[in-house]
């Protein structure tokens, strides 16, 4: 038996609410405290106790943190998903399982390995009865410890960080752990393949969620007012700004630069925010789908009144409440138009965790510049699931706060000044703040048709100026944008363009193609809309460009091809959404599905042109 | 525009040193008679008595006739006219920006009861530090003539025949969602109309008028309830009210002895003086306030006056423990956490 060493995922079925997430976490920790690359992706239910809920855990030597589509390893400790966990062994696999669970074993083409969970901790004196089943889960991070070779000293120290060091709970678990382990000694013969060995992939990295690090980032940026309305998977967003605020804005008088509200909908929520950026402060909002579907009047007001706020949409899977606990790409055509009218948008789409965080407080920065609202796509596979990232980086840029009058700027000015005069003709306009002492620094702020002074007026050449101004100040936005990041090939003869989550799955699946097919790649994604210069020639670049994204319609594939009417006929969409994370399987074989073999006649006149390059 | 700093102040000015004048807005372009314009001419004698400097108000409105009028007074002020139903949320979030300011927010009974309930109902129970103006004429004016959800029962429209429904009373929802000021009057009584401006002004919370403002145009039958004739003839005020502001020598009447009169001190230093009319009526009571709202349905009078008012509640933004600086004059320096702490941060992420 050939052994699998640092590559394969590992999937534990438990039931949500059982309190196996101590328990996954640790196992996910301890391999990254190995060395070795590791994701941790939680497949939960709608639910708060009872529903089946897996979490998968991969360790990828070559550093590749989307999902795997096999299972290699299963633990089941949840009756209920017992069969379906069984069956999703793939062939070779090991099958780890609680024993008290009396169900047939129907396969033979597997490793399995029965474990007392139960019966090990009813025999620990230490274990209060309550603790019991949570403790009982740590026995199956020790049976697997000693059969698939993680470093016990890694386990004891994702414990000392999980408890923060607390003894109690950490002997508790640890004892757990040992008992595991001692029991599998005795008990268990290895008959699988997979083993995990120290490597030195993790070093300097860290591990986070997307949506802590975009709390974090927020509060780098200098957030101080939030506003939100718990929805899954956005809560953990603002819940980690309640979190980290205290901290990261501690003053020796106790008071706050901040403040969290927790609004009564997502209607109240994003007025709120609205509200605020309006005041001068920097405001956001966090939420997901079914609220984002609730603000869009309250967006459409903020673009034409031209207000910051920053709204972070963790994407789950729609239409309608859809699927809450599953991860999807679906609301980039519904942000690019937010709100009756005409309209612009300005989108950003992190892909890993450094840009949950760097958007965090460059968002704050484009909004207050833009003055329009910012809206941010992540998703659910982003934000809520565990990713190894590069360290968080302090902001490079001071803070930019746009144009703003205060009081002396105003009095320069003798008062003369307009909210909506563009005097810079780049489309921005000055704004002042509530608050502002100067007698002329006031103006009224409405939904209705304003001219430059924001006087009430139905005016139709008055109405036009304004909407095209707003149209060239989106023009301006374009050079405030993050710009495309770009992995390239020698030699590529097709181009992949994604965004947000899907990179790694992608580039698992381009060294697939290039590996077993020998089709190289070149690969951009994009990370703002509108697009910038650089999508417009990566574009044109290629015969054929595969936009692939998480959805049913190719919802980027169909915005490309109205920024780039005369591109059509290249651009193909490879879109898939079932609400589980990208994977590189369907990347690949959507893209394989419609590759087409280039003509030779590309690299004659390849030879042609550096020929008359030679020729000079 | 008047008063620039260097122009010095006028002639008639006020202890802010503003004339009258500068607590004006543009001219209003509602209906002739309209009750909404008698309400902000009293908003502008209210403030200019207070010698409120404008920069220091930001008025607040949502959509319908009652929310346009937030142009018709105090020019200096800003000002934001939202969403139909949402001037709540828009003036949540624009409080926190200069914790010194206080709003002044104009809403209608369409604007309030009907699409707005929800954010009417929470931005009481969250005691934000503004005045809440609605501007009831159980009617929508600016889509002709439609009823509102303060409409009663049994009222006849023209294109809409009878109303079916019960009608939403504003201080009973007020009262019920916990709100610390709680007053009810009538565009026809505008000297108890800028009185209770005042004490509303000075209250440290939200604090709600419902104002009885006949619309003219399309619901001012005499047997309406939110007519002119019927507000006249069915006014019931519970006191005659009086703003005393902070450090005012207060000269009473010598009528007013012991047991006519109720003092409340406001959170600012200033009082208000309740003088008892038919019977004693106290707004610090609770039980009473839910009372008179009841009794007033079942007999049909239009009670005016100070309904509640609470004044040891915190407001929003003091709860929320912010620093004297008001936070649209922060830093980065103040906002932006020290490079070292990014080092720390990455500790914590594994």
């Amino acid at each position: 038996m050939n052994k699998v060493v640092n590559d394969f995922s590992i999937i534990v079925g438990t039931k949500n609410g059982s309190g196996s997430s101590t328990a996954n976490n640790t196992i996910l920790r301890a391999i990254f405290k190995m060395g070795i690359p590791v994701s941790g992706k939680n497949l939960f239910p709608s639910n708060i106790q009872g529903l089946p809920t897996w979490y998968t855990i991969r360790a990828s030597k070559d550093g590749y943190l989307g999902r795997r589509e096999t299972n290699e390893i299963v633990i089941a400790i949840n009756p209920d998903s017992f069969t379906k966990d069984l069956e999703s062994v793939a062939p070779g696999g090991a099958f780890f399982y609680a024993d008290n669970i009396k169900l047939p074993i129907t396969r033979t083409d597997i490793a399995v390995y029965p474990m007392p969970v139960k019966e090990l901790v009813k025999n620990d004196p230490n274990v209060p009865n309550d603790y019991r089943d949570l403790v009982g889960n740590m026995v199956y991070v020790g049976v697997l410890a000693q059969m698939i070779g993680i470093d016990v000293e890694k386990i004891q120290a994702a414990l000392d960080f999980h408890f923060k060091g607390k003894q109690k709970p950490i002997t508790m678990n640890m004892g757990a752990v040992n008992a595991g382990i001692e029991w599998a000694k005795t008990n268990l013969e290895k008959k699988d393949p997979f083993y995990l060995e120290p490597m030195n992939k993790t070093e300097g990295m860290i591990m986070a969620d997307g949506n802590t690090a975009a709390a974090i980032g927020s509060i780098f940026g200098g957030a101080q007012f939030v506003a939100w309305y718990p929805i899954t998977p956005a809560t953990s967003l603002a819940e980690a700004m309640n979190d980290y605020f205290p901290m990261l804005r501690k003053r020796e008088d106790g008071k706050h630069t901040y403040a969290v509200v927790q609004a009564e909908d997502e209607l109240a929520a994003i007025g709120m925010a609205i509200g605020a950026g309006w005041s001068g402060i920097r405001s956001m909002t966090s939420t997901s789908g079914p609220g984002l579907s609730l603000m869009t009047e309250f967006i459409g007001l903020a673009y034409y009144a031209e207000i910051p706020v920053v709204i972070w949409d963790i994407q789950r899977i729609g239409p309608s409440t859809g699927l809450p606990t599953r991860t999807s790409q679906a609301d980039l055509s519904f942000v690019i138009s937010m709100g009756h009218g005409d309209n612009d948008s300005i989108i950003l789409m992190p892909g890993n965790m450094n840009e949950c965080f760097d958007f965090g407080w460059q968002s704050f920065d484009i909004a207050e510049r833009v003055q329009t609202p910012v809206i941010i796509l992540s998703d659910l596979d982003m934000g809520m699931n565990q990713w190894m990232s590069k360290p968080f980086e302090y902001p490079k840029n001071p803070m930019d706060r746009g144009k703003v009058l205060r009081e002396k700027d105003l009095e320069e000015l003798k008062g003369n000044w307009g909210r909506y005069l563009d005097k810079d003709g780049d489309g921005i306009a000055y704004r002042t703040f509530p608050g502002n002492k100067h007698p002329m620094s006031s103006y009224f702020t409405r939904g209705t048709g304003h001219d430059e002074y924001a006087r009430y007026t139905e005016d139709a050449g008055t109405f036009h100026r304004n909407m095209m101004r707003l149209k060239k100040k989106f023009g301006t936005a374009k050079e405030y944008m993050p710009k495309p990041v770009v992995f390239s090939e020698k030699d590529a003869k097709a181009a992949i363009i994604a965004y947000g989550s899907t990179e790694s799955a992608v580039i698992e699946a381009r060294d697939l193609l290039a590996n077993e097919q020998g089709i190289k790649t070149d690969f951009m994604r994009v990370r703002a809309v509108p697009f910038t210069q650089e999508v417009d020639e990566f574009v044109r670049k290629y015969d054929q460009v595969f936009v692939v994204e998480m959805n049913r319609d190719g919802q980027l594939h169909k915005l490309l091809s109205l920024a780039y009417p005369d591109q059509v006929m290249k651009l193909k969409s490879v879109a898939f959404g079932d609400g589980m994370p990208a994977s590189a399987k369907w990347i690949r074989e959507g893209i394989l599905a419609q590759y087409a073999e280039p003509a030779k006649k590309s690299t004659v006149k390849k030879a042609a042109k550096s020929g008359t390059k030679g020729a000079k | 525009m008047s008063a620039l700093p260097m122009a010095g102040a006028p002639a008639n000015a006020n202890l802010a040193g503003l004339s009258k004048n500068d607590y004006r807005g543009s001219p209003t372009t509602l209906c002739q008679g309209c009750g909404h314009n008698s309400i902000s001419n009293q908003i502008i004698s209210a403030m200019y008595e207070m010698n409120v400097v404008p920069e220091k108000v930001i008025k607040f409105s949502g959509i319908g006739c009652s929310s346009k009028s937030p142009t018709y007074f105090m020019s200096r002020s800003f000002g934001f006219n939202s969403l139909h139903g949402r001037m709540p949320s828009i003036a949540t979030g624009a409080l926190f920006g200069d914790h010194n300011l206080k709003g002044i927010g104009v809403s209608g009974d369409g604007d309030s009861a009907s699409i707005g309930m929800g954010q009417f109902k929470h931005v009481m129970r969250r005691n934000l530090n503004m005045i809440y103006i609605i501007e009831n004429n159980g009617v929508y004016g600016l889509t002709k003539g439609q009823f509102s959800a303060t409409a009663e029962r049994g009222l006849t429209l023209k294109k809409q025949g009878i109303n079916p429904y019960m009608p939403v009373d504003i201080c009973m929802e007020a009262l019920i969602s916990s709100a610390t000021f709680i007053a009810r009057s009538f565009a026809g009584n505008p000297k108890q109309v800028k009185e209770l401006l005042k004490a509303a002004f000075a209250h440290n919370g939200i604090a709600v008028i419902d104002i009885i403002s006949p619309c003219v145009t399309f619901n001012n039958q005499d047997n309406a309830y939110h007519s002119y004739a019927w507000g006249k003839d069915h006014e019931e005020p519970l006191h005659d009210i009086t703003y005393i502001a902070p450090r005012s020598e207060i000269i009473l009447e010598e009528e007013m002895n012991a047991g006519e009169i109720r003092e409340v001190a406001m959170h600012d230093g200033s009082l208000i003086v309740l003088k008892n009319l038919e019977k004693d009526y106290n707004p610090t009571d609770r039980f009473q306030a839910l009372r008179v709202l009841e009794e007033a349905h079942q007999n049909n009078w239009l009670a005016t006056g100070l309904i509640y008012v609470s004044t040891e509640k915190q407001s929003l933004v003091e709860t929320h423990n912010l620093v004297d600086t008001p936070l649209n004059r922060l830093t980065d320096a103040d906002l932006r956490p020290i490079p070292e702490m990014i080092a720390k941060i990455n500790e914590l992420m594994f």
